[in-house]
């Protein structure tokens, strides 16, 4: 089957031969992340440009080397520097940088749904980098890669989300990721951080934490942001890592071969304890290298790319 | 002003009971019995077979933006728009620039009223100083400038303290309370409804019981106080349970609905289109069913459009970023008729009561009938004629409706206006 995409703006929205298919090209992609030269001329000619209008250091700079390593030119915009300060508008700044002849653009934005707005205004691809607390399509893309090099199939495997799913773009994206590949996802967490709405999109939701925990395969978990604290989404840090944090004791209640997981950026010893951050069982950092494999598989495909043609020679 | 003779209507007047084929003679600006055979012969006649003559629509509830923001809408703007759905009485709502809380403030509006209108504009003035929930406007003062209403829309007064007290000064006037039934501090920074799309979407949620609490505080402060409240665009079922059981023991609350609530749920939202974005949100099915029972049994007084007009560059932005709000008065009949006469069975003459008379009572104005020796405002609509609206070719300045391009059924001719044809074969014929 072609790939025919040329928007990466939701992973609700592709089929699981698609996701599939991304994986596979990010499987290529990765061997040559080791190599000594790191680079294809898949892109060369090409110019991407990275609208960052919400700050990001880890997925922007994934995707400026995964751009970098398929030889495109990077243009990289943030929101203190550009004109939307200004007050222009989206649509100006994207029909702008359209008129540069970009080739394609990468959006960071929190407002939910601006990278579909974009993706209907502009004739070139648009992917989404991150929007509001919608989707993170990339990151739940590079999160299954790496739980499939860990585990093989994820079919019927138990993984839980552990954390703030609410303003979660990273859940959402991995939950649609995860049901479409077949997996039992459980979702856990505080009740005004994990509404029950979320088991209309076939997972489950929990509170206790030791029976969600058992013998799951892997646990990844969320970012804690203590501004949730002051609109009374929970009472302290404190108390969540007393009701919700990852220690050891906790981590003992996994299937032994587990994996933990966290997109970062970690606040240690809040939602996680820092020996498990660092621990064995952590693929933490593969997870930020499999970032750029995965990010390179989506520029290539969306950019016109099939994927039986990767070429991994110089 | 010529004399009138509209033959073979089916006249449909809820308030003069009234629902039979005949005809409808107007004279001097009012609805006379008959005319002379003389007056006859001089009348205008306009063949009305197969079209209802209805008491021209009163809707309770626009923004017709003037002073301040009439880049959106102006009163001219804003009244032909209304002539060309049928309506002869808006009442329009003080969120202006500045915001209509002073009488001077009141006075402008009404020149502008008296200037440019093609029908009747009521306005209503602010429940406090630059509706900002602090200290109350100067209601007396505003009443006496002309206001049918008072009403801080949009911006729900948070201090019960206040509310109290406006609602008790207020009844000395003999005003009704108009409120948007919204606990701010329950939807910080929300843009929809609370529910499996929001989560699905990402947005930041607007619980219906922010307006189930609102709702229910009114109830309260309207028993202890005897206040006349009306609530605004209920979109939540418990809110409609509520009022259900407030009326049943003759509390003195109204509530109104809007076509857009009774039709269209969350599940739109699907595309960030922006069209769908107002507040209160549309909810859920259950919610807009509860709704549509609630006008069903009369819990819900009326039916009103929250004709909320946005230019296109504001409209089209990021969801979050969008204004609230859309254009109603263009397409309320047709959508009304299509959902509560068609798919929910209710009598025609139910919805047009739900649009005259009812709508009228709850402000105490001279509108909606069709009773003799009263103003001839009259609307000659066919219920089952299509069309296609075109929200860009609409009498409004703006074109925010999410009905643009849809085919509705229920088409109005013709709208007369104290005996003048204001709107008449897709045309405004009046000033």
């Amino acid at each position: 089957m072609p790939w025919t995409r040329r928007h990466l703006i939701t992973l609700e929205e592709l089929s699981l031969a698609e996701i599939d298919q991304i994986h596979a090209t990010a499987a290529a992609f990765k061997k040559i992340l080791n190599r000594s030269v790191k680079k294809v001329p898949a892109l060369r000619g090409k110019t991407i440009v990275n609208l960052f209008l919400e700050p990001s250091t880890r997925t922007r700079m994934a995707f400026d080397m995964a751009a970098k390593r398929l030889s495109a030119d990077v243009i990289s915009f943030d929101a203190a520097s550009s004109s939307t300060t200004k007050g222009e508008t989206l649509r100006d700044t994207a029909e702008n940088i359209q008129a540069l002849n970009a080739d394609m653009i990468v959006i960071r934005h929190a407002a939910s749904g601006s990278p579909r707005y974009l993706s209907n205004l502009l004739d070139i691809p648009v992917i989404n980098a991150g929007d509001g607390a919608h989707e993170h399509p990339t990151q739940g893309l590079l999160d299954t890669f790496t739980m499939k090099e860990h585990l093989g199939s994820l079919k019927g495997r138990k993984i839980v989300i552990l954390g703030d799913i609410l303003f979660s773009r990273v859940a959402r994206s991995n939950i649609h990721a995860l049901t479409k590949m077949g997996a039992n996802v459980t979702l856990v967490g505080p009740s005004t951080l994990v509404p029950h709405w979320f088991t209309d999109l076939g997972v489950e939701v929990s509170h206790d934490l030791k029976s969600a925990l058992a013998d799951a395969e892997v646990v990844m978990l969320l970012r804690i942001q203590h501004e949730r604290q002051s609109s009374g989404h929970f009472p302290s840090l404190g108390e969540y890592t007393s009701m919700f944090g990852l220690n050891k004791t906790r981590a003992s209640w996994l299937n032994p071969k587990a994996i933990i997981m966290h997109p970062g950026p970690i606040n240690r010893g809040v939602e996680i304890d820092s020996d498990l951050a660092d621990g064995e069982r952590s693929v933490i950092l593969e997870q930020v290298t499999n970032g750029i494999a995965v990010r390179m598989a989506v520029l290539y495909l969306c950019s016109g790319g099939q994927p039986e043609n990767v070429i991994t020679s110089d | 002003m010529p004399a009138l003779w509209i033959t073979n209507a089916r006249v449909i007047d809820p308030a003069s009971k009234r629902n039979a084929v005949g005809d409808l003679f107007v004279d001097n600006g009012r609805i006379v019995s008959s005319l002379s055979a003389a007056a006859k012969k001089r009348a205008k006649k306009i063949d009305a077979n197969g079209l209802v003559a209805c008491p021209g629509l009163v809707d309770i509830h626009v923004h017709f933006r003037e002073p301040g923001q009439t880049h959106k809408e102006t009163i001219e703007t804003g009244s032909r728009a209304a002539a060309a759905g049928g309506f002869t009485t808006v009442v329009c709502m003080p969120n202006t620039s500045p915001v209509a809380d002073s009488a001077g403030t009141i006075q402008l509006i009404k020149d502008s009223i008296a200037r440019t209108a093609c029908i009747k504009v009521f306005p209503t003035g602010c429940i406090t100083v630059g509706m900002k929930g602090q200290a109350l406007a100067p209601i007396g003062s505003l009443k006496r400038a002309g206001v049918v209403a008072i009403t801080d829309d949009g911006d729900c007064v948070q201090s019960n303290e206040l509310m109290r007290r406006a609602v008790e000064y207020a009844t000395m006037f003999d005003l009704p309370i108009m409120d948007h039934c919204q606990d701010h501090s329950m939807t910080a920074g929300a843009v929809m409804n609370e529910g499996i799309m929001s989560t699905r979407l990402g947005l930041r949620g607007w619980p219906n019981a922010a307006e189930d609490v609102i709702v229910s505080r009114n109830v309260i402060l309207s028993t202890y106080t005897g206040a006349h409240i009306h609530m605004q665009h209920i979109s939540s079922r418990n809110a409609v349970e509520i009022l259900r059981r407030a009326k049943s023991r003759g509390v003195r609350v109204t509530a109104e609905a809007t076509p857009h609530h009774i039709a269209l749920t969350d599940s739109a939202l699907a595309t960030y289109d922006t069209h769908f974005k107002m507040n209160p949100p549309l909810r859920t099915e259950e919610d807009r069913l509860a709704i549509i029972e609630g006008l069903r049994d009369g819990t819900l007084d009326c039916l009103a459009t929250d004709h909320a007009p946005h230019t296109d560059y504001e409209k089209d932005k990021e969801f979050d970023y969008a204004p609230n709000g859309i254009l109603g008065l263009e397409t309320a009949l047709a959508v009304s008729i299509e959902i509560l006469v068609r798919q929910q069975k209710f009598k025609l003459p139910h919805v047009i009561d739900l649009f005259t008379r009812k709508a009228a009572e709850i402000v105490k104005l001279p509108a909606g009938t069709l009773a003799e020796g009263t103003a001839a405002d009259i609307c000659l609509f066919d219920p089952d004629e299509k069309w296609t609206y075109d929200a860009k070719r609409g009498f409004s300045k703006s074109s925010n409706s999410p009905w643009h391009g849809q085919t509705l059924r229920g088409r109005v001719k013709t709208t007369i206006c104290d005996g003048r044809i204001v709107f008449d074969n897709g045309r405004i014929t009046a000033r």
